[in-house]
């Protein structure tokens, strides 16, 4: 398994994901938003999940950025804020510099909200209660991006990105099933048969693993080639090694499954 | 020295030399962090101590960072070790795991002291000090929010299981007791809000789908498999009749459906492990050795 997944990373091996139409439902949900438009982006995820969901966070701040959407990050999970400040480091100050945006104007970092599902409540509620100030201690109201926005509901989507609890379930039951929120969810692998059934009614995108975010930079890069190549998308990237351990185990299922059946025959004999 | 025992020194005598060639031996060589100097908005200029961002070594402005690249290395040799396990448990697994878990629980208290502690319950009960000694954001008149007092007091009570005395033990239940009670009651409403009724609202489809004044076949046919296949599952689980005749094959049938969404979750944990290793293994070539 080790050769299998090592060789297609030093090869670079990768082919591009076609869209399904779950995700280009997504991504066609961020690209008819208006520029301008208020994305909120919850990082509900940590190190353990960084390979499978930091790719998809990073194809949302890369298509936030191309449209000119205003963002704001946070995250739910105290290990989430070091990658608030990873993905506003390489995408929006990195990638993106030339765009030049302004912290509290174009881009806003609220930090980590302690507090799970009462924390998600809150943030239907009222924002400010939830996040007196944003991560540099600077009050809401000083800020122009969030100068408006009394509650999540006031963005135009949120989309979580969620590993766990508190994550998409707790976002549908707290904030959109009682407060009416457009929520999109990008989902961990293992999450994604729990998240299905709340799509289209309670949620208005997911995107599901490694797999959903290859699909969402392959639209990214039909859609702005000139900006975004597949060669740097680390989901596309990340979906070659798949594809031959895939191939692998699907093999030794079938080898093992071959090797009982014939035991059992000779057994019988 | 054992026979096992030799291998290993072997292979770790070949992994040294594999890396000294690749440190001096190639023209890309091993890995190394390089910083600049990050521009500082202008009215933070002097205040602030300056920053340094990660830059390409060609980079003029760029010069090695010993820390960051000492932590490069720390995470390569934390990850073969993680990896080592795969051989046999060993002290490298060992101190690695530990060094996780008191980096992660310590990095956990930091973030709750200063987010819960301070953010919340200081600047709340007490904002000129919080305004004074962590967050200078906050107005300098903010009004106390006296309902503070209540996770101060509950949150002491806690403390309380922790006394030798038997007798006050008990009152650390209270606190637990609000927490349990207090989360059961909005789960309850929310879950059977979310997971219950609007569920039921989402399988309410209409089996023949006809729009603009056509039959939309596939359309039709997924509505009608999945109530199918809820009904079904739904059978399953019905034990007050004989899963006989009818109702067994649908029973069966149910069965099935629910292994081809164990299968689903299941393959999507694959998916998510072997990125975790692709992730791992990337590191290791890009950033560690510099072979891609």
């Amino acid at each position: 398994m080790g050769l299998t997944v090592a060789v297609p990373i030093l090869t670079r091996f990768a082919l591009p994901e076609p869209t399904s139409p779950l995700s280009q439902a997504f991504f066609d949900r961020v690209e008819e938003l208006p520029p301008g438009s208020k994305v909120l982006i919850s990082l509900d995820y940590d190190a353990a999940t960084e390979g499978e969901l930091g790719p998809m966070t990073t194809a949302f701040l890369r298509h936030c950025c191309l449209k000119g959407h205003k963002v704001c990050l946070l995250t739910l999970w105290p290990t989430g804020l070091p990658l608030c400040d990873q993905n506003i480091r390489t995408v929006i100050k990195g990638e993106f510099a030339d765009l030049n945006w302004q912290y509290g104007v174009d881009y806003v970092n609220l930090g980590f909200v302690p507090g799970n599902e009462v924390a998600i409540k809150l943030l239907a509620q009222d924002l400010r209660k939830a996040f007196p100030t944003d991560v540099t201690g600077t009050r809401l109201d000083e800020l122009p991006l969030l100068k408006d926005v009394r509650s999540a509901r006031d963005f135009d989507l949120v989309i979580d990105i969620t590993a766990g609890t508190p994550g998409g379930k707790e976002w549908v039951q707290y904030a959109v099933t009682q407060g009416g929120l457009k929520l999109a969810l990008g989902s961990v692998g293992v999450q994604v048969p729990q998240m299905a059934p709340y799509y289209p009614n309670q949620i208005v995108g997911l995107l599901a693993a490694i797999k959903g975010a290859a699909e969402y930079e392959s639209a990214l890069a039909q859609r702005y080639p000139e900006r975004i190549s597949l060669k740097r998308s680390a989901a596309t990237q990340r979906m070659g090694p798949q594809l031959w351990a895939h191939l692998l185990m699907v093999g030794l299922i079938l080898l093992g499954n071959a090797i009982h059946f014939a035991t059992q025959r000779r057994g019988r004999r | 020295m054992n026979s096992e025992t030799r291998i290993l020194w072997i292979l770790l005598l070949l992994g040294g030399a594999g890396l000294l060639f690749k440190a001096f031996g190639t023209s890309t060589g091993l890995g190394a962090v390089y910083v600049a100097e990050a521009k500082l908005p202008p009215e933070a200029v002097g205040k602030l101590p300056p920053r340094y961002i990660k830059t390409d070594p060609a980079d003029p402005a760029g010069r090695l960072s010993w820390p960051r690249t000492v932590g490069l290395w720390l995470a390569a040799l934390f990850t073969l070790s993680i990896f080592s396990y795969l051989y046999r448990d060993n002290v490298f697994y060992k101190l690695t795991e530990a060094i996780i878990v008191g980096v992660s629980a310590g990095y956990y208290m930091v973030v709750g002291f200063w987010d819960s502690i301070v953010k919340d319950l200081l600047a709340s009960l007490w904002p000129s000090a919080a305004r004074a000694w962590a967050m200078p954001g906050i107005p300098e008149h903010s009004p106390v929010d006296a309902t503070f007092l209540v996770p101060l007091v509950l949150g002491l009570m806690l403390f309380l299981r922790f006394f030798p005395a038997a007798t006050c033990q008990w009152i650390a239940q209270w606190p637990l007791a609000f927490v349990v009670g207090t989360f059961a009651g909005l789960r309850l409403v929310n879950f059977l809000d979310a997971d219950f009724i609007s569920q039921i609202r989402s399988s309410l489809l209409p089996l023949v789908v006809i729009a603009d004044g056509r039959l939309h076949v596939v359309q039709s046919l997924q509505n009608t498999g999945l109530v199918l296949c809820l009904l079904a599952c739904l059978s399953y689980f019905v034990f007050s009749i004989r899963h006989q005749g009818p109702f067994g094959w649908s029973a069966r049938m149910g069965i099935w459906v629910l292994m081809m969404t164990f299968g689903a979750a299941f393959a999507f944990t694959v998916m998510g492990r072997i990125t975790l290793l692709t992730m791992r293994l990337e590191f290791l070539f890009r950033d560690w050795l510099r072979l891609i």
